[in-house]
């Protein structure tokens, strides 16, 4: 830990100023990650590629009739159905109620959402590589701001589907029913349990944002002890 | 005088004694069944351990069972018309039914057959004969539908088939009586001088499985029954259980019992391969149908005009006759490939054939004789052994795969158990009543599965309550794990069953199609989707285009149909969900409802008769709003 100084990254350098005292007196120090955060913050930014592997939530529907399950996957870049056929069978479903057609390929989010997720992973790498604190906070303040961002847009595309329903041709109106999907959780939709939980990918996109709050909130001790041990 | 009275008395009393005897075991047949509920209990959403297919014999169907339970699970119309899922008569599935004699809406179903990989069970396909106008059917074990139907010509019934070799190269047919070959105007009396039989080869696309029949072998005129084909030594030859050596042509019932030998025909099915390859067969015409589900899934027929013939007689080593006891009926390999049983139908034994001592006796020249060209190996040379006592009427043998043959007897109602190479009874165990076959899960198999044996009874009487004189026919469920069989369970059964056969759930069940996928229909008629709904009139042909999906019809009001015009209604089923047919019946159709798979296309005929307006509805109760899915048609005249 002593030995970072010989670290040939510029920003390192530029950490350990010549003039200590004079910085010292003006603001805090500037303390650089530590070689280990930076590869853990390294890992956690490359971990999110497995979002591009996995879905990022699930939303399963549970009926007594579909013993052999039936649900819709949302990943990175489009929505599926957690079985083959499923989507079709949920389209279909929702014709009862007056509910709009899920078509993926009209969801413009699934095209933006890949460039939002390289530019997380580019933006970690960077933190990385400078070795920067405040680097850190403001990735995960990004992070937070992304994530934050997709869950209302997602609450709001759960929001328009499960309410604006076409009730002129609806063959089952149920009057004050609505069938928003919740954000989490699980909620009753006629026969259907609804049950909205994050998929493998939202678990590592999650695992991804917590080791790199971790890695600042150590960082953040480690640098205010070496400050009062320098004063 | 007096002496006659004690006779009387003495007969009164053997009796009563028979009766009190007989009654004693009844009720101890009553009390004995011990745990054999927990061992034929499958818990509600449980499944069974094994699939069933038993043949429905008069009602040329096959039905699929789950054992242990005995429940049915569906029935599966092969060489019979089928109303209730428009089989037979929807357009798609009319040519099935297609023979050189015409349309026929039935046939006679005796013995599935599960294709095989290396002489075990591989969950493919579903092989069985038709026996009255000769036939091969093919069920395909994805869909559980009949995909294929194969006319066998040169045969006057269709019984020993369609018994495969260990590699499902070949299902075989043999015709069940002689007739003259090809067909000619004879005297029946002219029998021995005209008649004739053939034992056919039809390949197997491995593939695709696909028939084609390969060759037919011209061999004397007597009556073929059944058959095994060799395995492991035995491999390339098959077996031909044969009776009415003595040509008889009138009440054979008499005249065809009175050899005290008939015929095993062994046929060398490796060199009649070799030989057509060589061009040593004959090209005779002939005229039989080849119909199948096309990749479209849409029935094609062909009409056939030639097969390859060899003639037995002309080439030595293609065909021997093993002499066998009475009749024999049975002719099963065991899972070595080394015995060759025979059930002797008025034997007082189980003779045994030893595959490696009628090599032998071949190449040693151990010959009695000939039989109208073909030779007779000697009994005693080719003989393992013979089962002494069985009981009466021995028909058929299956096997554990632990050293021991299951026979059943007809007469004496039972299954008896011995041991292979020791040939002694170690077990027997009544049946209700008058078993015929018999089926071990895998028995004919290089390495059967066991655990059960099931009896395939021809007779019922008191086992059920009664139905009026046409009784049910039933299968009995016996355990065979222990040293002493065990009668679990009685259960009903589709038609006659005949021989049935058996295999662990694990090779069918994963591959159970759920749905036909729609961007996979190929059918003509089909579309793709409800804007593509249509009515088009071509004369006095009308096609409709419509579709089913949850829960509506499209169109649903169809007017501008004519008195005398010929509908077709093309039916699609949109759906792609498991488990969602749609029904589709007019009111007045003089053939039958369709019931349509998602997404298939199937096509009914109708031929309006009168002016107004008809009514039509969804059969299959599909969803809430089952009831609302009707429409009508307007008929103008």
């Amino acid at each position: 830990m002593k030995h970072d100084s010989t670290n040939e990254d510029p920003a390192v350098q530029a950490g350990s100023s010549p003039q200590p005292n004079r910085t010292k007196r003006t603001r805090q120090p500037r303390v650089p990650l530590s070689l280990l955060s930076r590869i853990v913050i390294a890992a956690a930014a490359l971990m999110l590629a497995f979002t591009y592997f996995f879905p990022l939530w699930e939303i399963t529907l549970d009926a007594p009739q579909y013993p052999e399950g039936l649900g819709l996957e949302i990943w990175i870049n489009q929505m599926q159905g957690q079985n083959q056929g499923d989507l079709n069978k949920i389209n279909n479903l929702n014709h009862y109620i007056g509910m709009k057609q899920i078509k993926p390929e009209s969801i413009k989010e699934l095209s933006i959402m890949p460039w939002i997720m390289r530019a997380v992973m580019l933006l970690g790498l960077v933190v990385a590589a400078t070795g920067r604190r405040s680097f850190l906070l403001v990735w995960l303040l990004v992070f937070l701001l992304v994530s934050g961002a997709g869950l209302v847009d997602f609450y709001l595309w759960g929001y328009d589907y499960g309410h604006n329903l076409d009730t002129a041709h609806a063959i089952i109106k149920v009057p004050g029913m609505s069938y928003q999907p919740p954000l989490i959780g699980s909620k009753k939709l006629l026969n259907f349990k609804a049950i909205s939980l994050p998929g493998i990918g939202g678990w590592v996109a999650i695992g991804s944002f917590v080791i790199g709050g971790l890695v600042w909130l150590m960082e953040f001790r480690r640098a205010r002890k070496q400050v009062i041990r320098a004063t | 005088m007096q002496k006659k009275q004690i006779t009387i008395i003495i007969g009164a009393i053997g009796l009563l004694l028979l009766l009190l005897v007989v009654g004693c075991a009844q009720k101890q047949e009553a009390g004995g069944f011990g745990d054999a509920p927990a061992k034929v209990y499958v818990a509600p959403g449980s499944y069974d351990e094994f699939y069933a297919f038993m043949s429905g014999g008069f009602s040329g169907q096959v039905s699929v069972y789950g054992l242990p339970s005995g429940r049915l699970f569906r029935v599966i119309p092969v060489f019979s018309q089928d109303p209730e899922k428009g089989y037979g008569y929807s357009e798609e599935t009319k040519p099935l039914m297609m023979t050189s004699h015409g349309f026929i809406p039935w046939d006679d179903a005796h013995h599935p057959q599960l294709s095989v990989t290396d002489g075990q069970t591989d969950g493919r396909w579903l092989f069985i004969n038709g026996n009255n106008t000769p036939r091969i059917a093919r069920i395909d074990l994805t869909t559980f539908e009949t995909v294929e139907t194969i006319e066998i010509p040169n045969s006057g019934g269709n019984h020993g088939s369609p018994y495969l070799t260990p590699n499902t190269e070949y299902v075989v047919a043999s015709t069940r009586f002689s007739v003259p070959i090809p067909q000619k105007d004879v005297p029946i009396s002219s029998y021995k001088e005209n008649f004739k039989g053939t034992i056919s080869y039809i390949k197997v696309d491995s593939a695709t499985g696909r028939m084609n029949l390969a060759f037919q072998i011209l061999v004397p005129g007597i009556n073929y029954d059944l058959s095994r084909a060799g395995k492991g030594p035995s491999h390339g030859w098959s077996f031909f259980s044969s009776y009415n050596s003595e040509q008889a042509n009138t009440q054979l019932e008499v005249n065809a019992s009175q050899n005290d030998k008939d015929f095993i025909a062994a046929v060398n099915w490796k060199l009649a391969e070799e030989l057509v390859a060589q061009g040593k067969g004959q090209a005779w015409p002939a005229n039989y149908f080849h119909n199948y589900m096309d990749a479209a899934d849409v029935g094609k027929s062909e009409t056939m005009n030639s097969v390859t013939i060899l003639n037995a007689k002309e080439h030595p080593g293609l065909v021997y006759y093993i002499p066998t006891p009475k009749s024999p009926h049975g002719c099963d390999v065991d899972p070595s490939g080394e015995y060759i049983v025979a059930g002797g139908k008025l034997a007082a034994l189980i003779p045994v054939h030893s595959f490696s001592k009628f090599k032998t006796a071949i190449e040693n020249k151990e010959f009695d004789g000939e039989f109208d060209g073909i030779p007779i190996v000697k009994y005693e040379s080719v003989l393992a052994g013979e089962v002494k006592e069985p009981g009466l009427g021995p028909l058929h043998t299956e096997f554990d795969g632990q050293g021991f043959g299951y026979t059943s007897m007809f007469l004496s109602s039972e299954i008896v158990k011995w041991k292979l190479g020791t040939w002694e009874v170690v077990d027997r165990i009544p049946t209700y009543y008058s078993i015929g076959h018999l089926m071990i899960p895998g028995g004919d198999t290089k390495q059967p599965y066991g655990k059960y044996v099931v009896a395939l009874n021809k007779i019922t009487k008191d086992r059920y309550l009664p139905t009026g004189p046409e009784l049910t026919q039933s299968a009995q469920l016996i355990d065979i794990t222990g040293d002493k069989m065990k009668l679990l369970l009685d259960f009903p059964t589709i038609g006659e069953p005949h021989y049935a056969q058996a295999c662990p759930t694990t090779l069918i069940k994963d591959k159970s199609k759920r749905w036909y996928p729609i961007e996979e229909n190929h059918n003509p008629f089909a579309i793709k989707a409800e804007g593509e709904a249509r009515v088009e009139r071509d004369g006095k042909t009308v096609h409709v285009y419509m579709s089913t999906i949850r829960t509506h019809f499209a169109p649903d009001n169809i007017e501008g149909i004519k008195v005398g015009d010929k509908v077709y209604f093309h039916v699609t089923n949109l759906e792609q969900d498991w488990d969602v047919p749609h029904g589709f019946s007019v009111f007045g159709a003089n053939n039958s409802e369709l019931l349509v798979m998602p997404g298939q296309t199937r096509t009914i005929l109708w031929e309006p008769k009168q002016a107004g307006v008809i009514p039509f509805y969804c059969t299959d109760f599909c969803s809430a709003l089952h009831q609302e899915m009707q429409g009508w048609i307007r008929v103008s005249s």
